[in-house]
């Protein structure tokens, strides 16, 4: 079994972002890998352990975003490759599903490609469907399980009506959500192994690519208004007395 | 301008928000709905009721379940020979994929999950919208455009106000041709997750970790440790229940109450779950990490009940209550169901 996980390097969700002279700011917040994405790395390392076979870990990014790929080495992936080019700077969810799968395809032979849900920064979870449609293989996404046999993988989905279950032959592409189960830790030879590793990066020119066009654009960056939210706190004799100030409070806001 | 708008529905029933994407459409100009699936007329003639122009239906045994390839074929085949400015979808686990799978296959591109939309220029003429949408979990805003055609917009519920219903209005619906090449089958289906629809809740009460903490509350004989703790959390989610049903509202939890067990993963509300945009939103035993803050800060009123009052969820919240959610809840639905009539 070839798996890739492909992940991304985002801001830490702890980190205070704002917009500044147009540009997106976190201050000295770290970069770490996409949450969502450590849940692909999971995913494929879970099916490695089940079926044999190795676990790729393939990004998009700058030349930091090493460090989310070492990420995923110290889980346990076997390799990672660095898609890095300046003329990507400004890539669309559709540029990323294009050159991602040219990367797949010079990866060669993998089974089973496996994304996050969505990532933080643009947070458009689309990018996987993309990507499968860009190479015409099955799409099985949103998986909380999955398993592998004869050659076809079948996942429990997880939808807004409840859960569906979807197969489809390899190659295919997955995407897993959160029940899949938490990412392990990386151990202490895992890290030490990522450390040492050396993360090749494919140019635009490896892939025999041009830059895809961005079709979406950004036009402005803003913060969103602030509210100052000023807690009133009730409290009263007994929780009763409490409970009739509360529902009086909540339907003079007339929200119901 | 015109608009295509995808209703998007699960066996017949309609996700609300594609009546919020059909009434922006027709602020825009001309809007035209599109129905996918098997013995779909009924959604069609819906469609008709919340003021659509004209329907565009293809139905066949084919599309009976949502597929990403066959449905996003159909679309694009669609979009193709009808040319409109702009596709508007709701945004659902759904439509993320087919929005994204169709502006692959149209060389255009996808503007998912806005909060807000305005036109360029004079609106009955106005090709190109300028969508607004919230990144970096919603602490950045951007305004961003598709520079192709057609324009792929996903709206996110409750953020635009529905197209007005009429019963019996009446209209075209044209059948249209559905692409049947699939590379997915669907094997199965269980609600047992489900009936859970938290972007469209107008009203959540979610429950976190503190549901399970009633010490006075004596489990079954026989019960060890772990059982004991989720029979509390039961007791715990029916008085969160009971208050949501009231209210008319779905029931919501963190992430710490979906991870031990107490619920299932569809209520997670937060960066890993939903983000949700209710009228109302009471958080019961949350504590109010950062995670879960930008799941439901754009609620228009935050209510917390936290036996904790240094709990940051409260710096969230436009009222609190320093208290015992096993006391206060059953109170406050004793007292919101005199008030209300009920
Ligand atoms: C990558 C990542 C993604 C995440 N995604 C999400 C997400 O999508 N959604 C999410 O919610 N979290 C998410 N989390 C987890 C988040 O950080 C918190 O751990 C989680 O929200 C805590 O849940 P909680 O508030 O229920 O539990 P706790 O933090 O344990 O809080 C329980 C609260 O209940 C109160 N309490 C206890 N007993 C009572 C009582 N009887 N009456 C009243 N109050 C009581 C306590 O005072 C406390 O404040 C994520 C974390 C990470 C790292
Ligand atoms: N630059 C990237 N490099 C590698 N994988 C990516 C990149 N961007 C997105 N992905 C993958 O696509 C998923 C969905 O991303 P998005 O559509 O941006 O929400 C992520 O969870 C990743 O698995």
């Amino acid at each position: 079994m070839k798996i890739i996980a492909c992940i991304k390097q985002v801001p830490d969700s702890e980190a205070k972002v704002k917009a500044e002279g147009g540009q997106v700011t976190w201050g000295d917040a770290p970069l770490v890998i996409n949450p969502f994405d450590e849940y692909a790395v999971e995913g494929a390392l879970q099916q490695k352990e089940a079926l044999g076979g190795t676990v790729t870990a393939l990004c998009i990014g700058p030349e930091s975003a090493k460090e989310a790929l070492k990420h995923a080495l110290a889980m346990g992936a076997d390799e990672a490759i660095l898609v890095s080019d300046p003329a990507l700077a400004n890539l669309d969810s559709v540029g990323a599903a294009r050159i991602l799968a040219v990367a797949i395809k010079k990866i060669g032979d993998a089974d089973m490609v496996i994304f996050g849900r969505q990532t933080l920064d643009d947070g458009s979870g689309v990018t996987g469907a993309q990507t499968a449609r860009v190479l015409g293989w099955p799409l099985l996404s949103l998986a909380a399980s999955i398993k592998v046999q004869d050659g076809s993988v079948t996942v429990d989905r997880v939808i807004e009506e409840g859960r569906q279950t979807v197969s489809g032959k390899l190659p295919a592409i997955l995407s897993v959500v959160q029940s899949i189960g938490e990412p392990r830790y990386p151990s202490f030879m895992g890290i030490r192994k990522a450390s040492k590793a050396t993360i090749p990066v494919w140019s635009l020119a490896d892939l025999s690519e041009n830059a895809p066009a961005s079709v979406v654009a950004r036009t402005e960056l803003m913060n969103p208004p602030s509210e100052e939210v000023v807690c009133e706190i009730i409290s009263g004799e007994t929780p009763e007395a409490i409970a009739e100030t509360l529902a009086d409070k909540i339907l003079a806001e007339k929200v119901l | 301008m015109k608009s295509l708008v995808y209703i998007d529905h699960f066996k017949g029933e309609v996700q609300p928000a594609s009546w919020e994407a059909l009434g922006l459409a027709k602020s825009l100009g001309t809007a035209i709905a599109v129905v996918f699936g098997k013995d779909a007329e009924a959604v069609a003639k819906t469609a008709l009721e919340y003021g659509a122009d004209e329907v565009l239906l293809a139905d066949d045994p084919a599309l009976e379940d949502y597929r990403g390839e066959t449905y996003a074929s159909t679309l694009s085949a669609l979009a193709s020979s009808s040319t409109p400015d702009l596709i508007l979808f709701p945004t659902t686990t759904r439509t993320r994929e087919l929005a994204g799978m169709s502006a692959v296959d149209l060389n255009s591109g996808v503007l998912v999950d806005i909060t807000g939309l305005e036109s360029e220029g004079d609106p009955s003429t106005a090709l190109r919208v300028i969508a607004t949408r919230p990144i970096y979990e919603g602490k950045v805003l951007e305004k961003t455009v598709c520079n192709a055609k057609p324009q792929f917009v996903t709206i996110r519920a409750r953020n635009f106000p529905k197209a007005a219903y009429e019963a019996g209005r009446a209209g075209t619906i044209t059948k249209v041709e559905a692409k049947t090449d699939a590379l997915t089958k669907v094997e199965g289906y269980s609600a047992t997750e489900a009936a859970v629809n938290l972007g469209d809740a107008s009203v959540i009460v979610s429950g976190g970790r503190g549901v399970s903490n009633n010490p006075s509350l004596t489990p079954p004989n026989g019960m060890d440790e772990k059982q004991a703790e989720l029979w509390r959390a039961q007791q715990g989610f029916a008085l969160v229940t009971d208050l949501a049903k009231l209210l008319g509202g779905a029931v919501g939890a963190s992430r710490a109450a979906v991870d031990a067990g107490y619920i299932t993963y569809a209520h997670q509300v937060g960066q890993t779950g939903k983000v949700v945009t209710p009228d109302l939103y009471i958080a019961c035993g949350i504590s109010g990490a950062i995670q879960h803050l930008v799941g439901m800060r754009n609620a228009k009123l935050i209510v917390a009940i936290n036996k904790d009052g240094d709990a940051p969820v409260f710096k969230q919240a436009r009222y609190g209550v320093v208290g015992d959610l096993f006391q206060i809840l059953p109170a406050l639905t004793e007292a919101m169901r005199k008030k209300l009539g009920k």
